[in-house]
C-alpha cells in the first residue's frame, strides 16, 4: 500500500514538466522563439527521464532493493512519451506537416539523425514494455533492451551536434550517462572475475558469461 | 528587397555644437527627423512600430512583416557576453558605448581614429527594412537606422592594392566575460568582407533600429548590416575598420572552416556541416506555421548575384 502510494506520486512528479510547460504555453512564458523553446524542453524532459531510467540498475545494485524493476519500466514509459512529444512538436507545430521540408530538413540536418535514431529504439523499447512480450522474446528481450545504451549515445550526440556555442548542458548529461555505464561494466567485470575464480583448477568448464 | 522610407536628412543639417556634444542625443536627432519626417507624411512615424505584423508598405515591399521590437531585443547572439541569448541581453547593458571611436586604417589614404560623430557627421542616415537571416536557421524582418559602408570607405580614399576590409569588435575582457574567460572563439571578434561587397549599396553600417539608437545587446553603438549574408557577418560594436590586400582570417570561419566559410552566403542549398539551411523559422509567427523556405542570397539574389558571377558557391560558402 505504501508502494503503491509512492507509485502514484512519483506518476504525478513525472507529469509535472508537461504542466508546467502547458502553463509557460498559456502565459507565453517561452520567450521570443516560443516553438524552439516548447520542442527543447520536451527533448530535454525526455533525456532526463532517460537518465533517471538508466539509473534505477546502478541503484538497484547499490542498494540491494529489489523492488525497483517497475519504476524503471515507468520511467522508460515517460521518456517514450517526452521523446514522442518532443518529436510530434516537430513535426506539428514547427512544420506544420509539410512533409517535403521536413524530409530536406532531416536528411541534410546529421545531428536529427541521431534523433531520430534515439527515437526509433525508445519506440522499439516502448512498444516491447510489456511482461507478455518479456515473456514472449525470452532472452532477445534483454538484448533488444540493452540497446537503451546506445539511444542514450545517439541523444547526446543530437543534443552537441545541434550547438555552436555553449557545450556545458549536454557535457553535463553525457557525463551522467558515461558514469551510469561506466558503473555497469564493472559490475559486469567483477562479475565475469567472481565466475572465474569459482572454476575448479584444472578443469575446463563451459561458463556463462551473461551474469550482469 | 531593399525598402527605404522616402524621408532621409544628412547629419550635415544638424549643426548645433551642443547636439554634436552627446553622440545619443545626435543620433536620436537625426532619427528623430528621419523617422517623424519633416513636412512628408509620417508613414514610419515612431509610434507605428510599437504594432507588430505591420507590413512594410511600398511599392516594393513583398511579405516583409516586421518583427516586433521586443523580439529583436531579446534574441540576438552576443558570445562576448553569453552564449545564452537571454543572458547575453542582460549583460551587454553593462557595456560602455559613449564615447566611441573607430579607428579606419590599412589600405587607404586617409585613414585615422575618428569620433563616432565625425564617422555619422557625413552620412545620410535612412530606414533599411532588410531581411535578417541567422545560421541558426531563423530569421526577423528588421528596420535598420544606418547609412551605406561604402559612404565611409570612400570617404577614408582606399587604395587600388585593398581588396578586403576587416572589421573588429570591441575587446573589453574586463567586462565581457567570455573574452575574459577565452571561451571558443579567438577574442576579438573580427569579421570580413571583399571590397566590393563592402562597397554594395546594400551593406550598411547601422546605429539605430525601430526608429532609434541601436541597443546594447543588438550592436550599439555601430554595426555592420550584410543582408544577403548569415547574421553573424553582420559584426557588432565596430571599433576598427581596416582595408587590407588579403582576406583576413574571420571569427567563425577561424573557429570552424568546415562549417563557416568567408563568404557565409545565406544559400539553402548548401547545408551546414550538422544542420539544413533549407527553411527558416520567423520569428514572430504563431504555433503550426510552416517554416519558410530559404532564399538564395536572403532573397536579395536580384542585387547581388553578380558579385559572384563565375564563382562555386558551394566551394566559396
Amino acid at each position: 500500500m505504501i508502494i503503491n502510494n509512492l507509485k502514484t506520486k512519483i506518476t504525478i512528479l513525472c507529469y509535472l514538466p508537461l504542466l508546467w510547460l502547458t502553463v509557460d504555453i498559456l502565459l507565453s512564458n517561452l520567450g521570443s522563439n516560443p516553438i524552439q523553446a516548447l520542442h527543447i524542453r520536451l527533448g530535454d524532459w525526455a533525456l532526463r527521464f532517460l537518465c533517471i531510467t538508466l539509473a534505477i540498475t546502478p541503484l538497484q545494485t547499490i542498494t540491494s532493493w529489489r523492488g525497483m524493476a517497475n519504476y524503471r519500466r515507468m520511467f522508460g514509459l515517460f521518456t517514450f512519451a517526452y521523446a514522442t512529444l518532443h518529436v510530434l512538436v516537430y513535426l506539428s507545430v514547427d512544420h506544420f506537416f509539410v512533409w517535403q521540408v521536413i524530409a530536406i530538413d532531416i536528411i541534410e540536418s546529421p545531428y536529427i539523425w541521431f534523433g531520430v535514431i534515439a527515437y526509433l529504439i525508445i519506440f522499439a523499447l516502448a512498444l516491447t514494455t510489456s511482461k507478455r512480450s518479456q515473456k514472449y522474446m525470452g532472452k532477445y528481450w534483454k538484448k533488444l533492451h540493452r540497446l537503451i545504451y546506445f539511444a542514450a549515445g545517439a541523444v547526446i550526440i543530437h543534443y552537441f551536434w545541434q550547438l555552436k556555442g555553449n557545450l556545458l548542458e549536454p557535457l553535463f548529461y553525457a557525463l551522467i550517462i558515461t558514469l551510469l555505464l561506466v558503473f555497469r561494466l564493472l559490475v559486469i567485470i567483477k562479475s565475469r572475475q567472481l565466475a572465474r575464480l569459482m572454476i575448479p583448477r584444472g578443469r575446463l568448464v563451459e561458463t556463462n558469461n551473461s551474469i550482469e | 528587397m531593399i525598402i527605404k522610407t522616402k524621408k532621409n536628412i544628412s547629419g550635415n543639417e544638424i549643426t548645433d555644437p551642443q547636439v554634436f556634444r552627446d553622440r545619443r542625443k545626435l543620433i536620436k536627432a537625426l532619427l528623430a527627423l528621419t523617422t517623424a519626417g519633416s513636412g512628408i507624411g509620417s508613414v514610419f512615424a515612431a509610434s507605428d512600430y510599437a504594432e507588430p505584423g505591420r507590413l512594410a508598405h511600398n511599392g516594393l515591399a513583398n511579405n516583409l512583416v516586421l518583427t516586433p521590437k521586443g523580439l529583436i531585443q531579446n534574441y540576438t547572439n552576443y558570445y562576448e557576453f553569453s552564449f545564452n541569448k537571454q543572458d547575453a541581453t542582460k549583460l551587454a547593458q553593462k557595456l560602455p558605448i559613449d564615447p566611441w571611436s573607430v579607428e579606419i586604417s590599412g589600405e587607404v589614404e586617409k585613414g585615422g581614429v575618428f569620433n563616432l560623430e565625425d564617422i555619422l557627421s557625413g552620412q545620410t542616415l535612412q530606414e533599411y527594412i532588410y531581411r535578417f537571416r541567422c545560421v541558426e536557421a531563423w530569421s526577423m524582418v528588421i528596420p535598420w537606422m544606418g547609412f551605406p559602408l561604402g559612404g565611409l570607405l570612400k570617404r577614408a580614399q582606399p587604395l587600388s592594392t585593398a581588396k578586403f576590409v576587416k572589421f573588429t569588435s570591441v575587446y573589453l575582457p574586463e567586462i565581457m566575460p567570455n573574452q575574459k574567460n577565452d571561451a571558443m572563439l579567438d577574442w576579438p571578434y573580427v569579421e570580413g568582407l571583399r571590397i566590393d561587397e563592402a562597397m554594395h549599396p546594400l551593406t550598411l553600417l547601422a546605429v539605430g533600429v525601430y526608429g532609434d539608437t541601436l541597443p546594447k545587446q543588438n550592436g550599439a553603438p555601430l554595426r555592420l548590416v550584410v543582408p544577403w549574408k548569415y547574421g553573424f557577418k553582420s559584426i557588432k560594436a565596430i571599433v576598427k575598420i581596416e582595408l587590407l590586400k588579403r582576406a583576413p582570417i574571420t571569427s567563425w570561419s577561424g573557429f570552424a572552416p568546415k562549417d563557416y566559410g568567408f563568404y557565409a552566403n545565406v544559400n539553402p542549398s548548401v547545408p551546414h556541416s550538422r544542420w539544413s539551411q533549407y527553411s527558416e523559422r520567423v520569428l514572430g509567427s504563431g504555433f503550426f506555421t510552416p517554416r519558410r523556405e530559404t532564399e538564395l542570397f536572403n532573397g536579395y539574389g536580384e542585387q547581388v548575384a553578380g558579385l559572384y558571377k563565375h564563382m562555386d558557391l558551394h566551394h566559396f560558402f
